[in-house]
């Protein structure tokens, strides 16, 4: 105890703090180290062996031979092998690349709709607001499937719908035909995670300060130009960051395209294509070089944007 | 325990049989039991083991897994990879054994007495270089489904061919829809992009004189004219005489649209028939079953072979109750127990002239004629490749059926990318 003491003596109040923050932060990290860390880096590993699912830990290092080998036949034709020539594998990242614009710039437009009329001052406020978040509180397999149901074409209830007001003339197969797949997944991502974009945009317009309005009020300005000119430009740094979010979960999406459309070339995302190689391929190295990929390609995603951007992910305001 | 056991196998004759053919294990065991939810197995699974757990002492519990086979494949190489204790036996597919043989116990020498007992070709579809790896509890093979009402209705005849059976489809879906059904459609099947439109496909194909894909030698053979024109006729019912869902119908999916009445023929397993038959359906008595039409000129039929088995884990701590159960699982009594609840195929040669199922399940002896057409899938001459040769097979299939690409066209493609997958060998 004495001997503890004297070693805290010799201490600034600053390094005890610092020292104190880190014995504090250390399980943390352990954690994130454990669950985050480690299993990225074995898949980076993985990726450049011949590892299969039957025997873990009896790969042998081949280089870059699951992203690109080139090989001279002895007729003088020159083969190329790997995830980076895989047609298949290009499909997926052009699809991934579709699905998370497409549904991520809707969910935004809608998003920050919602978030606005959420905003008005009207009874019952709060019992929207809670209203509003279901489809987000509902686990994706479950609203997946129950999408399923509802899209399938014979006893689907949207089919039913449509064709009783006119508005098609015969059932369409919303979740088997290649045109339409896309278009079936699209809609019930953009149903489950609009509440998600409106809740962070709400967030960021109880930010906007009361009195800036009453001053465009006061000199008049329509209301469409105060939401372009006021509203817009003081929420842009909660809207940047909310996007990034959405963005990062679209590009990774999973299990929605896997409950709805498990094998459909049209809507097969990167995610869903290496654990197709890792698990039913048994080509488990090959599902991690594209795991990595996928890694790969978030991490410049991310960067690009937040360069670009201009993010404040440090959440301290100063630019 | 022992003294309970002894007069438990007392009052019973047949366990006390069981028990003498099995020895009693020393401690009860707790077995951990893994198989897919399909129809009305999970109810009926302890009535199934009861006799097997009354006479050994031992208890088992089943873990009911989904029914989409490719999920439970993937679930069981996961765990099998991990090296699991939890689960001491997997039921597994026909066309599983060379992808997972690593992990299962050789049961050659357990079963020496049993195998005998068994369809060859099915016990031979288990053994991967002299390995037995899972024993046949039943097995499956699809049937054409047809509406007795409606064909005598419009005066139209059991189809034999696949081209009366587009006609008699026809016929039969203009004059319902004429009666008011809009809802009515001629032929419904599996044509979603999964395992179950390999079967469909290797059907069609293999019932056109086209082949199987790949052969037994591990030749491809599958761009060929009859199996372009196989394609070319299914093609031609999607979206006449079949919903242009059936691109997204798996089995349940199928036998839905038939069981309320919507359908004139179903290809379906055989599984359909008892439930088919079954109070809440709008069919019950009014159908039956025959064998898959033939195509073009070619004198035979086809039906894929499907069908379950069971294997043991070498990871079990348990092996010797687990062995056991396996035997008994795959034996005459538990057999005709399936045979009789859920009208699954006995893999027995015997049970098919067995009284009692003839009269219970009158459709099971019918089935040996359509048993005896099955066509295996090119599991055994692809080995590890199997899942990724079916998964582009499928998908040549699929994209065919919905317009991308002409038969020709999809085939050639096909063949390439299968012989290149193949290299010097598979």
């Amino acid at each position: 105890m004495a001997n503890s003491k004297a070693a805290v003596v010799g201490l600034t109040l600053l390094q005890q703090r610092q020292r104190a923050a880190f014995w504090f932060l250390a399980p943390m990290l352990v954690a994130l180290f454990c669950v985050a860390a480690w299993p990225l880096l074995r898949t980076v590993w993985f990726s450049f062996t011949d590892t299969s699912l039957n025997n873990l830990y009896g790969g042998k290092w081949i280089g870059f031979d699951n992203y690109l080998s080139v090989r001279t036949l002895e007729s003088g034709r020159v083969i190329y092998r790997g995830t980076l020539v895989d047609p298949a594998w290009w499909n997926a990242v052009w699809n991934t690349v579709r699905f998370s614009v497409v549904s991520v710039t809707i969910e935004t437009v809608l998003g920050l709709i919602v978030a606005l009329v959420l905003n008005a001052e009207f009874k019952g406020r709060g019992l929207v607001r809670a209203a509003v978040l279901i489809p987000w509180a509902i686990p994706t397999i479950v609203s997946a499937k129950m999408w399923a149901w509802m899209l399938n074409d014979q006893y689907g209830i949207i089919n039913d719908i449509l064709l009783r007001i006119g508005a098609i003339d015969k059932k369409i197969a919303w979740t088997a035909s290649t045109d339409t797949a896309m278009y079936a997944v699209l809609m019930v991502d953009v149903w489950k995670t609009t509440p998600f974009m409106a809740l962070l945009c709400l967030a960021g317009l109880q930010m906007v300060p009361r009195d800036v309005y009453e001053a465009a009020k006061i000199d008049g300005v329509h209301p469409v130009k105060v939401f372009f000119k006021v509203t817009l430009p003081l929420i842009k740094p909660a809207l940047m960051v909310a996007v990034i979010f959405r963005m990062l979960d679209a590009l990774r999406v999973f299990d929605l395209i896997y409950v709805l459309t498990p094998n459909s070339a049209a809507t097969k995302t990167m995610s869903v294509i290496s654990r197709e190689n890792l698990i039913d391929f048994d080509k488990f190295a090959y599902g991690s070089a594209q795991s990595t990929l996928l890694f790969a390609i978030l991490a410049i995603f991310v960067s690009l944007y937040i360069w670009l951007g201009r993010v404040d992910l440090s959440g301290e305001g100063g630019k | 325990m022992t003294f309970e056991i002894t007069t438990r196998a007392i009052r019973s004759g047949a366990a006390f049989a069981m028990m003498a053919v099995l020895g009693a294990p020393a401690v009860a065991d707790d077995l951990f039991y893994v198989s897919g939810a399909v129809g009305a197995a999970v109810e009926n699974f302890p009535a199934l083991v009861k006799p097997w757990e009354d006479a050994t002492g031992n208890t088992v519990t089943m873990v009911p897994m989904p029914a989409s086979t490719s999920d439970q494949f993937g679930q069981y190489r996961l765990w099998l990879a991990a090296g699991t204790q939890d689960i001491d036996l997997f039921q597994t597919d026909v066309i599983w054994a060379p992808q997972l043989a690593d992990h299962f116990v050789d049961l050659t020498e357990a079963a020496k007495d049993l195998v005998p007992q068994h369809f060859p070709s099915i016990i031979e579809s288990q053994t991967v270089n002299g390995k037995l790896v899972a024993l046949p509890i039943f097995t499956d093979a699809p049937a054409l489904f047809y509406r007795k009402d409606l064909l005598e209705k419009y005066g139209v005849a059991v189809p034999k061919t696949w081209a009366e059976l587009t006609v008699s489809a026809q016929t039969v879906q203009d004059g319902e829809r004429a009666a008011g059904k809009g809802d009515f459609w001629g032929f419904v099947w599996q044509g979603n992009a999964y395992e179950g439109l390999t079967c469909n496909a290797l059907e069609w194909v293999k019932s056109f004189g086209g082949g199987q894909i790949v052969e037994p030698d591990g030749s491809i053979s599958i761009n060929n004219p009859k199996a372009i024109a196989a394609l070319e006729q299914a093609k031609a019912w999607v979206g006449t005489v079949s919903p242009d869902g059936v691109l997204a119908y798996q089995e349940e999916e199928a036998r839905g649209v038939w069981q309320t009445g919507n359908a004139a023929f179903m290809r379906n397993w055989p599984y359909a028939y008892g439930l088919g038959n079954g109070d809440d359906s709008a069919v019950k008595g009014l159908f039956g079953v025959t064998t898959l039409p033939t195509g073009g000129d070619n004198p035979t039929s086809a039906a894929t072979l499907g069908g379950w088995n069971v294997a043991v884990s070498k990871y079990s701590t348990k092996q010797e109750a687990a062995i056991s159960l396996a035997l008994y699982l795959a034996g005459p009594e538990a057999q005709k127990h399936r045979a009789l609840t859920e009208s699954n195929l006995p893999t027995i040669v015997a049970l098919y002239d067995d009284a009692e199922i003839a009269a219970g399940q009158p459709i099971i002896p019918q089935w040996k004629d359509v048993f005896l057409q099955a066509v295996p899938r090119p599991s055994a001459p692809t080995l590890g490749k199997y899942n990724e040769v079916s998964s582009k097979f499928w998908s040549a299939v699929h994209a065919t059926l919905s317009g991308n690409g002409t038969a020709a066209e999809n085939l050639e493609l096909l063949e390439i990318e299968l012989s290149e997958m193949k290299g010097d060998a598979w």
